[in-house]
């Protein structure tokens, strides 16, 4: 992005215009308050991810900050005459009405951008939807098996005279293809729910992110040294992990992806990657052990074992979180226990009942309906999110580990404990007597 | 004299009722599933008139009636295209390769067996 050289005024303006300190908001974008009053003053260059932190931290955006808000506006307009030439728009008077209407065409730069947004969400979700093989497939099932018995039931029911031999087979036909259709119907809801393929293109920062983190499976080679960085040396390696990355186009998926890194890095950092392994080895499952050997919290211990790659006994872990709302915030997937993409989770989840109970370790074998019905473990713990405070009601986060039941390792007492029925999401969940039940389920049992 | 029908599709439960339907309507039916053999199944089944799905193992209901077409002893024969896509494209390129009549999927029983005997001529 072109900086001018009244950048650093610009930052200042709008600092004292929000009513900022100089020393808050150095301190927020992780940088001095001496380099930033150098910045200020246009005596420093600012770079590019700095400016966006302080574009971020001042709620503006960085080409305000770099050109102008002028600049940036007429920038703006002259994209918006491009995508609809046919409105016929004064470009020779942009300038003008820039300066006139700053307020009008702050508005037309933001619906240009939300424009392009939807657009861009549009193509993929279309995209999607035509070139995705596996719900050609799946759609495919579903009208032969359509077909197939809707002919055949026109047979039966046609009045002409069928015998007995030929009403059988057809009878035993319907049925099969009846079960054809369950099974391609539910196949086709966990594609819609899931996603279908790794190739399937991210819509919105959150799939964004998860798009990102799911191609590196949680794990970061490059930020397992934090010990030995200096100064902005661990911002800088952040950075370089999130410009690698194809999947993240957006800003607001570069920010949300620059938070869990550096969540990633201090545990990290509290508990580096040899050390915690060699503990894994000698302490087992045991996230309370892990937790006490290294000072930690039991959720930063969660997060260490489902991240790093398994270690000798080759078990994964997967890792889910959720806020005090319930919605699903890290969902590191493991074999055998689905995760709904979109939507809420099953209630039976242990992750809710530790919501139910702060602070309170909750452990339970669980099994999920359809495929091969595998057991797994989940260690769960609800814990307060921020600092306790006399102003606000506390925020609570929960997590749950999670992994396949190994009777080596878990042990006669677990490997024998009855396992909780628990689903995916009520969508998909063929579960009829379930008392938790939000929403219609489209399966049948069975 | 008996109609002859060849069925080309690779649904064995969609094959069988359609069989069923035109044998009791007075036709003479052979199946065929496989996309790979069906040129050569219809030259020696030598069909009154030919059904063929779109989406068939090893080769597609488009590519085998182009074959037909290109070849002077299947030219004339009538093709009742049944295909699961029923956009306009896909009726506009079957229509380009010489179809005679193209029905999309799930199918009237009474309408199929309409279709037929106007492509045979009553």
């Amino acid at each position: 992005m072109p900086h001018s050289r009244l950048t650093g005024s610009r930052i200042r303006e709008r600092r004292l215009v929000l009513g900022q300190k100089q020393a808050a908001l150095a301190k927020e974008v992780g940088i001095s308050a001496a380099y930033l009053n150098l910045i200020e003053h246009n005596r420093r260059r600012v770079g590019d991810s700095l400016l966006e932190a302080l574009a971020k931290a001042l709620k503006t955006d960085p080409a305000v900050l770099a050109e102008g808000a002028e600049a940036a506006l007429l920038g703006a307009l002259s994209e918006a005459d491009k995508r609809l030439p046919q409105a016929q728009a004064e470009l020779d008077r942009s300038e003008d009405f820039a300066g006139r209407f700053p307020g009008w065409a702050s508005l037309v730069m933001a619906q240009n951008q939300r424009i392009q947004d939807l657009e861009q969400m549009v193509e993929a979700l279309s995209d999607r939807l035509t070139h995705d093989p596996e719900l050609a497939a799946s759609l495919h099932e579903v009208i032969s098996a359509v077909t197939a018995i809707r002919s055949t039931a026109a047979i039966l029911s046609g009045g002409g005279e069928v015998d007995q031999e030929w009403q059988d087979r057809f009878l035993r036909n319907m049925r099969d293809e009846g079960m054809r259709l369950s099974s391609a119907a539910q196949g086709l809801v966990e594609f819609l729910d899931a996603g279908s393929s790794e190739e399937v293109v991210p819509i919105g920062p959150s799939e964004e992110l998860a798009t990102f983190l799911d191609a590196s499976d949680h794990f970061f080679p490059d930020l397992e040294a934090p010990s030995a960085w200096k100064g902005s040396a661990r911002d800088q390696a952040i950075g370089a992990v999130i410009a690698e990355s194809a999947a993240l186009t957006s800003r607001e998926a570069q920010d949300m992806a620059r938070q869990f890194l550096r969540q990633y890095v201090e545990d990290a950092e509290a508990m580096p990657m040899q050390a915690f392994q060699a503990a894994r080895a000698t302490l087992g499952w045991d996230p309370a052990a892990l937790a006490r050997e290294f000072r930690q919290s039991l959720p930063a211990v969660m997060r260490r074992i489902a991240f790093l790659p398994p270690t000798s006994d080759g078990t994964v872990a997967g890792l889910i979180s959720c806020d005090g709302a319930g919605a699903l915030v890290v969902r590191k997937a493991v074999s055998g226990f689905a995760l709904p993409r979109f939507g809420a989770a099953c209630p039976y989840w242990p992750l809710f009942q530790a919501l139910a109970q702060p602070e309170r370790p909750i452990r339970a074998v669980v099994r999920q309906p359809g495929g091969a019905r595998r057991r797994h473990v989940c260690q769960a713990i609800c814990v307060q999110q921020d600092a306790l405070s006399f102003d606000r009601p506390p925020v609570y986060e929960a997590y749950m580990l999670i992994r396949e039941l190994d009777d080596a390792l878990d042990g006669e007492a677990m490997s024998h404990a009855a396992p909780i029925e628990v689903g995916s999401t009520c969508r998909v969940c063929p579960r009829s007597d379930c008392a938790a039940r939000r929403e219609a389920t489209i399966l049948s049992a069975g | 004299m008996t109609r002859q029908v060849l069925v080309i599709e690779d649904e064995p439960n969609i094959a069988e009722a359609i069989s069923f339907i035109l044998s009791r309507d007075g036709w003479s039916v052979s199946t065929h599933a496989s996309g790979t053999t069906a040129v050569q199944a219809v030259r020696d089944a030598k069909p009154d008139v030919l059904i063929l799905d779109v989406m068939l193992p090893g080769k597609s209901g488009y590519d085998i009636l182009q074959d037909l077409r290109s070849a002077d002893d299947t030219r004339a024969l009538p093709v009742l295209m049944l295909t699961a896509r029923g956009q306009k494209t896909d009726r506009e390129l079957a229509e380009r390769l010489g179809v005679n009549r193209f029905m999309t999927k799930p199918f009237s029983n009474s309408e199929m067996l309409t279709n037929l005997r106007e492509l045979v001529g009553g």
